[in-house]
């Protein structure tokens, strides 16, 4: 089933969200990978307020490439999740929503999230070229840096992700391969 | 003898270097419409048809398929009757890098050294396996690997009491463990024996053969079919969502080994493998 959401992510959409499910999202993302990550949280433990207010947003991790001429962003897919594992949980604390990234969270990731009624999407890996066509805007608005690892507000229509976990425990990296395992 | 300039060893990788980027192999194109055809998930059937319109469109207007631009390795056959003339080859491999990613809107993504991080600014240096073969030719193959892939792939210098029953559960094992992160469907690309570092060479070395293209060693080319088999009924599926396409093609290289020793070395590749090959006379 393909769903489609505005963002910022509301209760009763998050509420919504199953595990597997195929969805459309647009609004408003911000994108964040490691070093943005690492800074961010070593900023939060000195007390330096962040640079982007992250209650009720969404990050998405990726490191576009460079935009050409007269194009908003360059290919801009999902880097893999699992990097960001370490920093996560405190930004989940400030109460961000959701995540786009690609592949397995770890366990204390998904615990936080559980707490935190927060989602985890996942976009398909290497389909860049694919994914920036949904990207209609694209800002640097903190670290710039740190280049392609620079901290991105992007306005996104109709951008495709799969529900990998939900806040009802599903993970479809779990459920959907016990499906086809032979 | 014959001479090969310098600048048009640099002109060469140049291109190389956004073509692989730019345009996905026929033979990993027409894997996705073959998978597209026997994959059981719906999911994974979506997955597959992004990945196609994905190719189309990074062909059509000439943007990278992945942000991940890769690190950009070469293996290089010298002629030993070919002279190189103007410079270094390394130099003319990493100035072509250097030129290819800049003008290509490529992605840097290598860092100077593992212990400060810093970004090099123009994806070099590329890493060259150089061996020197008969005849007067320069034939450079090239791949922009991805680091999601590369960053799931392993070692382990297995017992010879282990045989081929441990070989294959190692193999397993790996792919399982990588699941969703190295970007499946992959290419799975296996080295066993030689030692501990000719191991891992020849992993990558089996990634540069074509998808379809079985060994040419009946027994092994039986062991790549067995192990895409094993690998299929994993159901990781395209982008480890569940489903029956884990790999697109196995491969695998072997080589002599110690008598005390069972090196295998899995290196995987992502579906964004992209592959370039010339020959310069
Ligand atoms: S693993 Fe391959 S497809 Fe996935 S992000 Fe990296 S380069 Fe792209």
């Amino acid at each position: 089933m393909q769903k489609k959401i505005r963002l910022p992510l509301r209760e009763e959409d998050i509420e919504s969200l199953k595990a597997g499910d195929r969805v459309l999202l647009s609004g408003v993302v911000y994108t964040a990978r490691d070093a943005a990550h690492k800074r961010m949280v070593e900023q939060e433990k000195e007390g330096t307020p962040l640079p982007v207010e992250l209650d009720g947003q969404v990050l998405y991790y990726t490191g576009p490439t460079p935009a050409k001429p007269g194009e908003v962003i360059g290919s801009a897919g999902p880097t893999t999740s699992g990097r960001m594992d370490l920093y996560t949980p405190a930004l989940l604390e400030k109460g961000l929503k959701g995540m786009i990234g690609k592949g397995y969270r770890s366990e204390e990731v998904i615990a936080s999230m559980l707490k935190h009624n927060a989602v985890y999407f996942g976009a398909v890996g290497g389909a860049a070229a694919l994914i920036a066509r949904s990207i209609k805007k694209a800002e640097v608005v903190a670290y710039e840096d740190l280049g392609t690892e620079a901290i991105r507000k992007l306005t996104i229509e109709d951008f495709p992700v799969f529900v990998i976990n939900d806040i009802h425990g599903g993970d479809i990296y779990k459920d959907g391969v016990a499906k086809y395992k032979q | 003898m014959k001479e090969i300039a310098y600048e048009k060893i640099v002109e060469e990788v140049k291109t190389m270097c956004m073509e692989s980027n730019y345009n996905l192999g026929e033979d990993v194109y027409s894997a996705f419409k073959q998978a597209l055809q026997t994959e059981r998930s719906e999911t994974g059937k979506e997955v597959l048809t992004q990945l196609i319109d994905n190719a189309d469109i990074a062909k059509a207007e000439r943007v990278p398929m992945c942000q991940d631009t890769g690190t950009a390795v070469f293996m290089v056959e010298v002629g030993q009757d070919c002279h190189i003339a103007g410079g270094r080859l390394v130099d003319a491999i990493n100035e072509g890098v250097e030129k290819g990613y800049g003008e290509g809107y490529l992605r840097n993504s290598m860092v100077y050294n593992p212990m400060n991080r810093k970004n090099t600014g123009n994806n070099t240096p590329a890493i060259v396996h150089i061996d020197l073969v008969e005849g007067e030719e320069l034939t450079l193959h090239m791949t922009a690997k991805g680091g999601g892939a590369e960053n799931m792939s392993a070692l382990k210098m297995l017992k010879p009491s282990d045989g081929m029953e441990g070989v294959k559960e190692y193999i397993l094992s790996i792919v399982k463990e990588a699941g969703p992160n190295a970007c499946p469907p992959l290419v799975v690309g296996i080295g066993i024996g030689g030692n501990f570092e000719r191991c891992a060479f020849l992993a990558k070395k089996s990634l540069f053969r074509p998808l379809g293209v079985r060994h040419e060693d009946p027994a092994v080319a039986e062991l790549e079919m067995e192990l895409m088999e094993q690998i299929n009924r994993l159901g990781i599926g395209p982008q480890g969502m569940g489903g029956s396409t884990t790999a697109l093609d196995v491969k695998v290289e072997l080589e002599s080994c110690h008598i005390a020793a069972l090196p295998v070395a899995v290196n995987l590749n992502c579906h964004a493998s992209r592959h370039q090959t010339i020959v310069m006379k």
